[in-house]
Formats: structure tokens, sequence, C-alpha cells
């Protein structure tokens, strides 16, 4: 006979939460330790390479076309949005100001990261959770090959290359789309526009949004490996496996980004 | 007295409460073939894993050419199996990878020898297997009967001591099950390798064993040469062998089951 009682329910979702994030950090310790065989030095570096590049095309070039488009509409979204309220204090100029930091310091890189969660997480959790089904992780630790070096280095890797290249592209989308609103419709002029995101936006910001996107894109890959080689029960496992790693993944981007920014405000960044 | 290639003493392996594999002991010698028998469930793929170190031995030991899995370090872990080749129950190939490429990863990742060696040596592992004119295809381009020997062509890479077969036959029909057997026989002479096949197909087990031992609820209930377990008077090798209807295996079921199954999982 089982009973729940909220303590019990707690205790074990507290306990499923240290055990899943002790995991986590034991996969990046030890990918961690893998990268200098996997590209450096040992006979690993033969396909290491190559096996990195596959996959910052895979991760990388096909989602660059969404990231944009969804960044694009948010720095739209945001200009038509606040519009009203700052033509209350005839401060309409200040759109791009808040739009540029908004989106280098927070939404470029956020924006970018879930939809890689779902672009990029999602697929290699399906990928990997495959392949332990099918016995190849199996296969490959039988013929001493470290699935780690051979399948996990090179796929956080490209993520976390990758991601900070969509913040880039994503910052970039963002202040675009603000602009395209306000000119074709609030009236205000490109070059204005423009000169007040770049005398907002420091650079502290803009690499404080790059560092962020980093720490993202590792651990959306880590967490989508980490459940793709423990997937358990055949093809449903699999589903079940792809389906955790998006709602992990957000709810680990939201708590991170959160641990950042109240970090940065109280640091006074 | 010939030589000892495996020996497991005592092994043993609890999943959860079950134990699955009971203080089991067994000698496995160098050159021949020994098959595994049992039924679904008993702890063959178990037991085989064990040996090639990826599960790991709750209790016991086994020792390959007399070096204990359980002391081993991930290094010398990693050189035994290097000396050792596994085809798995559902082939593993890598998917993503052409045949020739599956065979020739082991060879890219644990040698340094030049791409046209590497390509060469692959060439020969697939035509000791008959797949030499389907090297560029991918694995879900072939047949099931093809990606048994396309898998065991890459446990072949690295020219393997032992070889280990997890049911080798399942999933194939007869004519293609029977072929796979005859490679088994064929690699085992040519090769002079150490066979370790487990399966439940007795044509196929009888085809193929040097040697055989009976799996049941944990512990070797019966070993011999083919000859042996045919002539067999235990009525729990009689049903194994035959394929009966009536004796111990389905008796137990029709009993203990039930009552497990009312009395346990409910708790
Ligand atoms: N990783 C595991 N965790 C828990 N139970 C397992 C695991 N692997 C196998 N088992 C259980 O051990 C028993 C033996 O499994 P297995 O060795 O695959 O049997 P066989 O290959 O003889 O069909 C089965 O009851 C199976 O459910
Ligand atoms: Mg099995």
């Amino acid at each position: 006979m089982r009973r729940f009682s909220p303590v019990t329910v707690l205790g074990s979702f507290s306990v499923a939460v240290i055990e899943f994030l002790g995991s986590l950090g034991l996969l990046l310790k030890e990918t961690s330790l893998m990268i200098q065989p996997a590209l450096f030095t040992g006979r690993g570096k033969r396909l290491g390479w190559r096996n990195l590049w596959f996959q910052m095309v895979r991760v990388g070039v096909k989602s660059i076309g969404i990231v944009s488009l969804v960044v694009f509409c948010i720095g739209a979204i945001l200009s038509l949005q606040m519009e009203p309220i700052l033509r209350q204090y005839s401060a309409t100029d200040k759109i791009a100001d808040i739009i540029g930091v908004a989106m280098f310091r927070e939404l470029g890189p956020l924006v970018a990261a879930i939809t890689l969660t779902g672009f990029a997480g999602a697929s290699i959790a399906a990928e990997l959770g495959t392949m332990q089904v099918s016995e190849e992780i199996e296969a490959l630790e039988s013929q001493a090959i470290s699935p780690v070096r051979f399948l996990v280095v090179p796929r956080v890797l490209a993520t976390t290359v990758m991601m900070v290249c969509l913040a880039i592209v994503a910052d970039l989308m963002g202040v675009l789309g603000g602009l395209f609103v306000s000119t074709s419709i609030l009236g205000i002029s490109a070059e204005s526009y423009l000169r007040a995101t770049f005398s907002a936006v420091e650079m502290k910001d803009f690499l404080g949004g790059l560092f962020k996107a980093a720490v993202f894109g590792c651990v959306l890959s880590l967490i989508a490996c980490h459940l793709g080689m423990t997937v358990k029960g055949g093809a449903e496992g699999v589903g079940t496996a792809t389906t955790k790693t998006v709602v992990y993944t957000i709810v680990a981007l939201t708590f991170i980004d959160l641990g950042f920014t109240a970090t940065f405000y109280y640091l006074g960044l | 007295m010939p030589d000892i290639a495996i020996k497991v003493s005592k092994a043993t392996k609890i999943f959860g409460s079950r134990t699955v594999l009971d203080a089991i002991d067994l000698d496995i010698y160098r050159g021949e073939t020994l098959v595994i028998l049992g039924g679904s469930g008993s702890g063959k793929s178990t037991l085989l894993r064990m040996m090639i170190g990826s599960v790991p031995i709750d209790g016991g030991d086994i020792l390959v050419h007399g070096k204990s899995l359980c002391d081993m370090s991930r290094t010398d872990l990693n050189e035994y199996r290097k000396s050792i080749g596994v085809l798995f129950q559902s082939g593993a190939l890598y998917n993503s990878m052409t045949i020739a490429d599956n065979v020739a990863l082991p060879l890219r990742e644990h040698t340094d020898l030049p791409e046209e060696t590497i390509e060469l040596m692959v060439k020969i592992k697939l035509e000791l297997v008959g797949l030499r004119e389907h090297a560029t295809k991918l694995p879900s381009e072939i047949s099931g009967g093809m990606k048994k020997r396309a898998g065991l062509a890459r446990a072949l890479a690295l020219d393997p001591s032992i070889l280990f077969y997890d049911e080798p036959s399942a999933g194939l029909d007869p004519v293609t099950s029977a072929e796979i057997d005859e490679l088994i026989i064929k690699l085992n002479k040519l090769l002079g390798v150490t066979s370790v096949v487990v399966t439940h197909e007795m044509d196929s087990a009888f085809r193929i064993a040097d040697r055989m031992v009976l799996l049941d609820r944990g512990k070797f209930v019966a070993s011999g040469t083919p000859e042996q377990m045919k002539k067999s008077t235990d009525p729990l090798v009689r049903q194994f062998v035959y394929g009966l209807i009536d004796g111990p295996l389905t008796e137990r079921k029709r009993t203990g089951a039930y009552e497990s199954d009312l009395l346990m999982d409910n708790i």
C-alpha cells in the first residue's frame, strides 16, 4: 500500500531533483575531461573534428532561420506594445533604448536558447535515446570507445558555440524588428533609432548576454544528452525522454536566467 | 588440461530484490564454441554483459585470461574490450554510418593505420562475412540477416580472441539463421577464436555447440556436449531441448506465477 502525504511527495521530489542535478554534474565533469582526448590528443581526434563540425551544422545552421524570425517578431511586438505607454510620457524615442537593452541582455540569448531547445535539444535526446534503445551506445562501450567522448563532447561543444553565434544573430534581428515597426508605423527615423540603440547598449550588456548564451547552450545540450543516453523502455521511452528534455530545459533555463539576472543586479552590472 | 579463456566463479547479479544470477560457475575453454541456453528472461544477456564488462558484478568474479574483471582499471578494461568482439541481439550497427564506416570505426579509433590500410582491412572483414558488395550501404538499407553479418564484421575489426554472440539467430528466417550458424562455425575454425553464444534456439545450438550449458532460475541446471544433452533424462532438460509442452517449466508457470501475481504485486 502506498500512501502519499505532502511530506513524502516533497521529499521524493527533492531527491529526484538532486539526483538529476548530480548526474548532470557528473556528465559535465566527464565531458570536460574528454574534450582533450576527443580533439587534441589521442586517436579520437581523427574523427573528433569532423564530428564536431557535423554537429555544429546540424545544431546551428538549420535553426538560424527560425530564431531570426521569432526574435524579429518579438522586437516588433515589443515596440508596438510599448508605444502607447511611452507616448503618455512623450518618451517614444526611448523605444530603441529599451528594445536594445532588453534584446542584448535578456531576450536575444533566452529566446534563442528556448528555440534551440525545441530544435536541437529534442533532436539530440531522440537521437541518443534511439541509439541507447538499439544497443548502439553499448556497442560503442564494448569496443572501448567512450560514448561521452564520441557522442557527448561534439554535441555539447557544438551547441555551446552555436548558441553564442545564434545569440548574436538574435540580438541583431530583435533590434531590426523594433526598427522595422518604429520606422514604418511609429514614424521614428531609422537613423535616430539606431543611434539610440548604440548609445544605450554597452559592451558589457552584449558580452554578458553572450556569456549567458554559452551557459544556456551547455546546459541544454547536457540535459538532452543525459536524458537521451539514459532512456529505458524502448520507443516509448524515447518519446518520454524527448518531452522531458524540452520541459526540464525550459525550467532550467528560466532558473539559470533568474540567477544571472539577480547576480548582475546585485553586482550593479 | 585445456586452457581456460574465461572463468566465471560464483558470479552473482541482483536487480532490485531479484537474484537473476545466483553464484554461478562456468569455465570456457580457449578455442571452443560454448552455447548458453535458457528461456527468455533467464539472465543470458545479463551474463554475457557481465563477461564483456558492461554490467557490474554483484558478487563472485569473472576471470578473463586469468585477470579479474572486478579488479580491472578503466584502462585495463578498455584493453580487454579491444581484444573481444560482440555481436548484439539487434546487430547494434551505428545507423548514421555506412557498413564500411561501421567496420572502420574501431580501427580509426584504436590504431594509427593510414586510411588506405583501413579500407583494405575493412574489405577483408566484409569479404569474410560475404558483404563486400554492400560496403557503401546504410544499415537501414539492408536486411536483418545482413545486419547481423555487418555487426559480425565490425566485431572482427580488431582481430578479437573471443567472440560473444547474443541471440545470433533471433528474428531471422530458418535459412538465414542457418547461414549465420555456418558463419559462426567458419570463424571459429578459421580464426581460432573462442566463441560464446547465447541462444534459446535449439536447432542453432546443436549445429554450432562444442559444449552447452542450460541456465534456469539463476543457476546452471545442466551442461554437456550436444550428444549428452540430447540423451539427458532430466525432465527440465528434455522439455527445453525437445520443446515439450508438458514439463517442469510449464508446470511452474501454471502454479507459481499466478500466486505471486495475486499476492506480491498488489501489496
Ligand atoms: N538493467 C536492468 N535493470 C533491471 N532488471 C533487468 C535489467 N536488465 C535485465 N533485467 C532483468 O533481468 C532478467 C534477465 O534479463 P536478460 O538477461 O535480458 O534475459 P535473457 O537475455 O535471458 O532473455 C529479466 O527479468 C530482466 O527483466
Ligand atoms: Mg537477451
